[in-house]
């Protein structure tokens, strides 16, 4: 225990501070309504969902989890059920093996829900494309309101992706 | 020659990895591999390609490794009655290889036990196969739901659980299906191929060095790995050996890869035993050498830094200073962890004895990589096959019996270690002047190449065909999870549900990379 303890206590706090909302990721304007950020608050449970990606966007999310961005200090944590949630932040070019699992997550997540589509993959098929396999951007198969493009994206365009999509419209 | 057979001719394929490549009959199939399971052989990977259009009809591949090196067979099948013997009951391995090569190409094991579909659900028809080169994308259209005959486990008290393919964590989409008595799992079967995105047909149609950008994105964690195999098995066929200094880069690239991977592994693999301490601490030095391979060579995972023909990226004596300091630091707080998990009784309880793969059973399965490390399996190609640079670095494999998650967690520990002395050396032996590339656009025509990496989760093959005009023709990348992934359904066997996810975790198997 003194180990641990000595060990937090030399590695300090690391967490940075968050990026601001950026309006040029919004896809879907009518979406935003006041109702649903009075609903959200201060708080925001994701569901996360891997459509087909490579695995690199669920790296970067991994990492938004760790202490320099600290996503759960801004309130906002990854839930295990997409019935918890308020917004899925969906990866991937929509494989057609993933497409019925996407629309039922979607709609099992309750109303107001946000989508955020994260990477080059989600927001327009990325180099996979639309092919036998794939539906290609998330956007074809449920709606999207924020799309963040990334090769991966970074930790803090995924932040900037997530704030946009719950920010009010200046 | 690492095999012999009568009437086997094998040639050695150029190129640094000790490989060989000869044409066999469908007679020679199953001696040969049992002859190389006897001699302590394994399955690396099994692939089929279409070759109607150069007059033949299909082939099967297979890659086999011994202590000698790498043989790749290829067995002519016929166009009409495309089938070959089974060698599931040799290798266990190559039971789901062969299920997904009858999906995609339509050839299949005769007489093999398990005629299920393994990579297509419902989303192309049964018949028709997409590495056909006839495929006809959007008559093979179908939107039916997936049915897959799960085996059923009967008995008093047993019941289901279906998990998947979209899970409670931030991972990647597959399914599996517990049978459980109370807490105790009876049987696990998995159901894999949500990911697939039609890589191997995609590949077709791409130049070389765009292809290198999709082999980078096979697998997202093991890019480099990939990229790196793709490289080699290009050189191979062009017959051309990558300037001194993009080799030194290379090795630099896939060690700062593995240890990335393996800090991030040991940080959920505290969380999962509610250490969340751990998890915090190896992400912060996870994200300090994220940040420095961003700034030193412009991607956080080293995406597209490895190209065929050489690197494209560089290191300065700036940055040099900068991996040596990570270094350092990497020991020094790695170090002190290891002494905490270690020493932390409630970690020990979760980790010692949880998931076990025994030795034998372990060499049965054909378990590489990592996994296979922990479970006495003593294969690293860095040490066993050193190409350029590893020859002159002298790789020390980690590898422990036990086989349990701790087992799983010390080759992580030792690994990472070893790690930060070949970043060290090769940081001494980077010789500088040299170029970081040879030009390499077109491939030769009719071309066979392979490459082997050892990646951080196992070894990673690349296998390239290349057509007449030297366009490619068919590329198989082979992720180790396909030999790992059955493994894990032993490994959770009479464990209890709620170690599910740390025995997982210890294995940390690709799905992307398997899917394809």
């Amino acid at each position: 225990m003194y180990q641990i303890l000595k060990q937090i206590i030399k590695t300090g706090i690391k967490t940075e501070a968050p990026p601001q909302a950026d309006e040029s990721l919004r896809l879907n304007m009518q979406r935003l309504q006041q109702d649903i950020l009075d609903v959200f608050g201060g708080a925001l449970a994701i569901r996360h969902v891997d459509a087909g990606s490579c695995n690199g966007c669920e790296l970067e999310i991994h990492a938004v989890n760790n202490a320099y961005y600290n996503i759960e200090g801004l309130g906002i944590k990854f839930v295990a059920s997409p019935r918890h949630a308020d917004l899925l932040l969906v990866t991937g070019p929509v494989s057609r093996h993933m497409e019925v699992a996407l629309k039922r997550t979607w709609d099992a997540t309750p109303e107001p829900k946000l989508v955020v589509a994260l990477g080059d993959c989600a927001c327009d098929g990325g180099m996979f494309g639309e092919s036998y396999a794939t539906c290609g951007k998330v956007a074809n198969v449920i709606p999207v309101d924020v799309a963040v493009p990334g090769c991966p994206p970074t930790p803090t365009a995924i932040l900037q992706g997530i704030l946009t999509a719950i920010s009010a419209k200046k | 020659m690492p095999i012999t057979h009568p009437g086997l001719q094998l040639t050695r394929l150029p190129g640094a990895i000790p490989a060989w490549h000869g044409r066999i009959g469908g007679a020679d199939l199953q001696p040969i591999c049992r002859n190389v399971r006897d001699g302590g052989g394994r399955l690396v990977a099994l692939w089929g390609s279409d070759e109607r259009a150069q007059g033949n009809g299909y082939a099967l591949h297979v890659a086999l490794i011994n202590e000698t090196g790498l043989v790749c067979l290829t067995l002519p099948l016929h166009a009409e009655q495309p089938c070959y013997e089974d060698i599931a009951g040799i290798f266990p391995a190559a039971g789901r290889m062969q299920r997904a090569t009858y999906d995609l190409l339509g050839i299949y094991a005769q007489e093999s036990g398990d005629h299920r579909k393994w990579l297509r659900h419902g989303s192309w028809q049964g018949g028709s196969f997409p590495l056909r080169k006839d495929f006809d994308a959007a008559a093979s259209r179908a939107e039916e739901l997936d049915s897959y005959p799960f085996v059923q486990v009967e008995g008093q008290g047993v019941h289901e659980i279906p998990v998947g393919p979209v899970h409670a964590g931030i991972i990647e989409p597959g399914h599996f299906r517990f049978s459980v008595v109370g807490e105790k799992v009876l049987r696990l079967e998995e159901r894999l191929g949500y990911t697939h995105k039609g890589i191997e047909k995609l590949f077709e149609s791409m130049m070389l060095q765009q292809g290198a950008k999709l082999a980078g994105r096979v697998s997202g964690d093991s890019t480099v790995a990939y990229a790196w195999a793709y490289a080699m098995a290009a050189e191979s066929i062009a017959n051309i050996t990558p300037p001194d200094r993009a080799l030194w880069l290379r090795a630099l690239l896939l060690e700062r890869e593995r240890v990335a991977n393996h800090l991030g592994d040991l940080g959920y693999l505290g969380n999962d035993v509610a250490l969340s301490f751990g998890f915090a601490q190896f992400w912060i030095l996870k994200e300090q050498m994220l940040r420095n391979n961003a700034a030193l060579f412009g991607h956080r995972y080293l995406m597209d830094a490895i190209i065929p023909g050489g690197v494209a990226v560089d290191v300065t004596a700036e940055a040099k200073r900068v991996i040596a300091e990570e270094c350092d630091l990497l020991e020094r707080e790695v170090h002190v962890l290891r002494g905490i998990y270690e020493e932390h009784a409630g970690v020990q309880d979760r980790f010692i004895g949880a998931g076990r793969i025994e030795p034998k059973l372990a060499a049965e399965l054909g378990l590489c990589g990592l996994a296979g490390r922990a479970s006495a399996q003593a294969w690293d190609a860095r040490a066993q096959f050193p190409v350029a640079p590893y020859d002159k670095l002298d790789v020390r494999m980690a590898t422990y019996r036990n086989g349990d998650v701790a087992a799983r967690v010390i080759v992580r520990f030792d690994e990472l270690f070893e790690s930060l002395r070949l970043q060290r050396e090769i940081l001494v032996n980077l010789v500088h002047g040299d170029e970081l590339a040879l030009p390499l656009e077109k491939l030769p025509g009719n071309g066979f190449g392979v490459g082997l990496v050892e990646g951080w989760r196992g070894e990673v093959l690349v296998a390239l065909h290349t057509d007449a005009d030297g366009n490619l023709s068919r590329v198989h990348p082979h992720d180790p999870s396909w030999q790992n992934w059955p493994a894990l359904e032993h490994a959770v066997m009479g464990n209890i549900v709620p170690d599910f996810p740390l025995i997982n975790k210890s294995f940390n198997l690709s799905y992307s990379g398997h899917d394809l």
